[in-house]
């Protein structure tokens, strides 16, 4: 290889013009996609929202208006009072708060138990508990149907709550973050005389604040958009979830559905969604993208 | 450090998990393969006091039902049509958000926005957007008098409105429209993997590349797809296996009918058919085809393993 | 191919908004690197040389100034087009291809007249890898590699597409230090063989010195000083670079020249013309003392270290700015350990004097 390099010298006034065109063309190309598939993914958004406020009239319109001619609000106090949201966001909130709160606690102290203390058996348990959360979930659907039947439990607000405490997943996840703490601390504290409760709840659970955070926002959102389980076994009005109150409160196989109003109350359900995604975004997506699971 | 004290305390913490463990998880387990082999068995007949054989009537019978079938047929389809398509666009959508800086935050929390919907909810709207408005979500002698968006869209480009969910429409076209929902639901997760992905890929493979006189087709396919290969693995497996378990999107949008008004239980999942089986009180049918279920998905993600092995790099 | 840099000048915005200055990491370089020539940019960390180094590149954009490979004016285009080798300090070997990929890798990306058939991309990949030694390891995953072995396929792969110009970013820095020598010399070995002009960077001095036909000396931006190895180490233009240059480093003390006579202390060590009366800094070499019982320089000795070939004698000094003064001393001398004092004589090619101020380097003639 003693010869001169042999790349042929290219015009170079040639290739760096044609390298700017290739260079900005590119990037308008890929502003220009990111573009149309940011509108595509926000349209039915747009079109919920506008269709929310517009008269039955207005919606039926052969050539559709994209921006309402007058703002019928009053669709919104019709979608309150038809699909009942006040009981439905009642009982919601009801069973989110206490399984949320329950669940944390149990959460904690078995993510604590898996992370710090020893005992015969430990890894094997975890390794058990982990091979659970491949089993599809309708697999124990049906048991727990059963199950909550013969215990008496329909229509009440603790089938709603109480099987679903304890997640696997979520002691996973917390018990991941338990292990990142240093097992010093730990000791330090012993040496300082602090009880394991008083370590658990003192050090540990502040030091995880933000996976907690994530396991309270994804639990909540678990709450809001349960329907399956519900529905088999919690429909009555008493106890009745948003999502099965939303789908039931509408469907309608005679006369006409009014449209915007049931967009309205659409809007209604998916506000407290989106307030929580404003402003706890980071939390959520943290946590999404440790998993894969939704709730 | 095992003191017994230890011991004690740890069982302590953890015997709330344990106990409600064992009634809602590991007694189900056993409980519903039991009763998958009951042959017929009914959680009312069984309260009467009748006897089940041991067997595996249950699972014959929901082989040979027609709506097992056309279930089977509609979970399959789906998942087929939907997987590598949001993959593909996920992958699409998240390198260009990896190139650009500009807006790049704001997009990204855009497309993320359909994971915090309500499937349901969000369903009712797209079925109004694919909707034909108007007299006619009845019988077939009503008067179409308008077209919901979509259709309207479609006629302002000089085609012909077509019929997408409701009475008369076609297979296809509903189908259709569950992919184009199931693709826009499951765009958000995927992106966000795939994006966390690409950001985590070296830097400096790129410069070497640039150094190497890489064109941006060629950094793409051999270097960007093959770094990220296990995001990608991660991404299809999850996605074959929430594939199989569709069913609260379908009722989003067709409602409880899971169908054209003409055509109730057209659409039909897996899922669909075991709930359908539950309420009515046939448990052991529902268990056997919870088993088919797993057994399946399971299937699917060895297979998903099995080829990854080969390609992914790590 | 020569490369030209002609006032290049690199600015990196602050930061924070608020406070903070922007940082002039390159300033103001000039200078014509011929070709077929190996060049060593030598600094401490934060001079500028990786850099330099990158916009030689392509791969970082100069705030001004321009950059020639030959006649050609480069500043404007991509990395991609300039058809340079660049062998990065972590090698960067694609870690999912074997090492005969990573090397083919370039050859499939050349397009037009330059393009190859498969057969002569493999016997160039083959050549290339026999000249660095590593033809027995093609199939191997670069995880599969040792340290060295990784470098020796980095150099490959920049060496295969055979570029105008190699750059090399702190190629010995992540060896240990038997294998330092070792690819040092390689790294001469090859760049003689293939009479590429050749860039590498690093802030070893001795690495520089040893390899290099022409060292660059940066400190914080601004070029110190450039030339031959040798010629910079006898003729520092100013202290930094006598400092950074020399292993053990230069003595520096602080002195005055009084009548054509520089004083350390009370001793007048040597005799300079030309030179104005003034408070200076005085660098000595420690290969630069001879042992003399009347010496003029007279220091409290502390330790004598054998080295067996030479006796390193370090003893300390009321002007030593040093921490103590080290000087090499062949071991023929015998040397009295039972003395307090040592004497010296000082070779006066082996002194350098320095503006106090501006530590610049004050030539004269030796009388």
């Amino acid at each position: 290889m003693s010869e001169k390099n042999t790349m042929q010298e290219r015009n170079m006034t040639q290739v760096s013009a044609r390298q700017k065109i290739v260079h900005g063309a590119s990037r308008t190309l890929t502003y220009a996609f990111l573009i149309a598939m940011a509108v595509i993914v926000l349209f039915p958004f747009y079109w919920m929202l506008i269709s929310s406020v517009k008269s039955l009239d207005e919606y039926r319109l052969n050539v559709p208006t994209f921006w309402p001619r007058q703002l019928l609000l009053s669709n919104y106090v019709d979608a309150f009072n038809t699909a009942s949201l006040g009981r439905l966001f009642y009982n919601t909130m009801l069973v989110g708060v206490v399984s949320t709160i329950l669940s944390l606690i149990i959460t904690v102290l078995s993510a604590f138990a898996f992370a710090r203390l020893e005992f015969k058996g430990r890894d094997t348990m975890f390794g058990l508990l982990l091979a659970t959360m491949m089993i599809p979930g309708e697999l124990f659907t049906i048991t727990n149907y059963s199950t909550v039947t013969q215990l008496g439990w329909m229509n009440t607000y603790t089938v709603l709550i109480v099987p679903f405490l304890v997640s696997v997943f979520y002691i996973f996840l917390l018990r991941q973050n338990f292990m990142q703490i240093p097992n010093e601390l730990y000791l330090a504290a012993k040496v300082d005389g602090t009880s394991d409760w008083k370590y658990l709840w003192k050090i540990m659970v502040p030091l995880a604040l933000p996976t907690l955070i994530s396991i309270t926002i994804l639990k909540m959102m678990g709450a809001w958009n349960s329907y399956i389980w519900p529905r088999l076994v919690a429909n009555d009005e008493a106890h009745r979830m948003i999502t099965n109150g939303l789908r039931n409160a509408f469907t309608d196989t005679t006369g006409d559905v009014n449209y915007p109003v049931q967009m309205a109350a659409v809007a209604l359900v998916s506000a407290p969604l989106f307030l929580v995604f404003v402003f706890l975004r980071k939390y959520i997506m943290a946590g999404v993208s440790r998993s894969g699971i939704k709730g | 450090m095992v003191d017994s004290k230890q011991k004690w305390k740890a069982w302590l913490y953890l015997s709330p998990a344990i106990v409600l463990l064992l009634v809602f998880t590991v007694w189900p387990i056993f409980n519903t393969v039991r009763m998958a082999f009951l042959e017929n068995y009914s959680g009312l007949k069984a309260a009467a006091g009748m006897q089940f054989n041991f067997g595996i009537g249950n699972f014959l019978k929901v082989i040979e039902y027609k709506r097992f079938v056309q279930c089977l047929k509609n979970t399959v389809l789906l998942c087929v049509l939907t997987v590598p398509i949001s993959t593909l666009l996920a992958l699409l959508i998240a390198v260009a958000l990896n190139s650009i800086k500009f807006l790049q935050k704001g997009l990204q929390t855009i497309f993320f926005l359909p994971y915090v919907t309500n499937s349901i909810a969000i369903g009712m709207v797209f079925a109004a957007m694919f909707n034909i408005v108007g007299s006619f979500y009845g019988t077939e002698n009503e008067l179409i008098v308008t077209a919901g968006i979509i259709n309207n869209v479609i006629e302002f480009f000089g085609g012909e409105h077509i019929n997408w969910i409701n009475y008369g429409s076609t297979y296809e076209a509903n189908m259709f429209v569950m992919v184009v929902y199931i693709v826009w639901n499951a765009l958000p997760f995927k992106i966000l993997v795939l994006l966390g992905g690409l950001q985590s890929i070296n830097k400096q493979y790129y410069d070497a590349a640039k150094v190497d006189g890489t064109p941006r087709r060629r950094v793409f396919t051999h270097i960007t797809v093959p770094l990220l290969s296990p995001m990608l693995a991660y991404v299809i497996i999850t996605g074959f296996i929430g594939g199989f378990k569709e069913y609260t999107s379908i009722v989003g949008i067709f409602g409880e009918n899971m169908g054209p008004p003409n055509d109730a239980g057209r659409l039909n999942t897996m899922v669909g058919f075991i709930y359908d089986a539950l309420e009515t009180n046939s448990q052991g049918r529902a268990s056997a085809a919870a088993l088919i279920l797993f057994a399946i998905i399971l299937a699917v993600t060895m297979i998903n393993n099995q080829v990854s092995k080969k390609r992914i790099h790590y | 191919m020569k490369v030209v840099l002609q006032n290049l000048t690199k600015i990196f915005p602050s930061r924070d908004k608020k406070a903070g200055k922007e940082v002039v990491a390159v300033n103001d370089f000039t200078f014509e690197i011929p070709d077929g020539k190996l060049i060593g940019l030598l600094g401490p960390s934060g001079c500028g040389k990786s850099t330099t180094l990158y916009m030689i590149s392509g791969l970082q954009k100069p705030t001004s100034g321009k950059i020639f490979f030959g006649d050609d004016d480069v500043t404007e285009l991509s990395t991609e087009n300039r058809g340079i080798g660049l062998v990065f300090q972590n090698y960067a070997l694609y870690p999912h291809m074997t090492v005969k990929q990573n090397i083919l890798f370039p050859l499939q990306n050349l397009k037009g007249a330059d393009k190859l058939t498969k057969d002569q991309m493999l016997e160039r990949a083959y050549e290339v890898a026999k000249l660095v030694q590593i033809d027995e390891l093609m199939e191997r995953k670069p995880s599969e590699l040792s340290g060295g072995q990784q470098q020796r396929v980095a150099i490959a792969r920049a060496l295969v597409k055979m570029p105008r110009v190699l750059l090399l970013d702190e190629p010995l820095s992540n060896l240990d230090a038997r294998l330092r020598l070792q690819t040092r010399e390689e790294i001469r070995r090859i760049q003689k063989e293939t009479n590429i002009t050749t860039v590498f960077v690093t802030h070893d001095q001795e690495e520089a010195m040893s390899i290099s036909d022409m060292i660059v000396v940066m400190k914080l931006g601004v070029v110190q000083q450039i030339g031959k190895p040798q010629e910079v180490y006898d003729d520092p233009t100013n202290l930094f670079v006598a400092k950074f240059l020399g292993t053990p480093p230069i003595n520096v003390l602080s002195g005055r020249v009084e009548n054509g006579r520089v004083y350390i202390g009370k001793d007048a060590i040597m005799d300079v013309k030309g030179v104005e009366n003034q408070e200076v800094i005085i660098g000595i070499r420690p290969e630069g003392f001879e042992l003399n019982e009347n010496g003029a320089l007279r220091c409290e000795m502390n330790n004598v270290e054998v080295m067996g070939r030479d006796v390193s004698i370090v003893s300390t000094n009321p002007a030593s700015i040093s921490p103590c003064i080290r000087s090499i001393i062949n071991a023929d001398n015998k040397v009295d350990l039972a003395n307090k004092t040592v004497r010296y004589n000082v070779k006066p090619h082996k002194v350098f004097l320095f503006n106090k101020e501006t530590e610049e380097r004050i030539r004269y003639e030796v009388k």
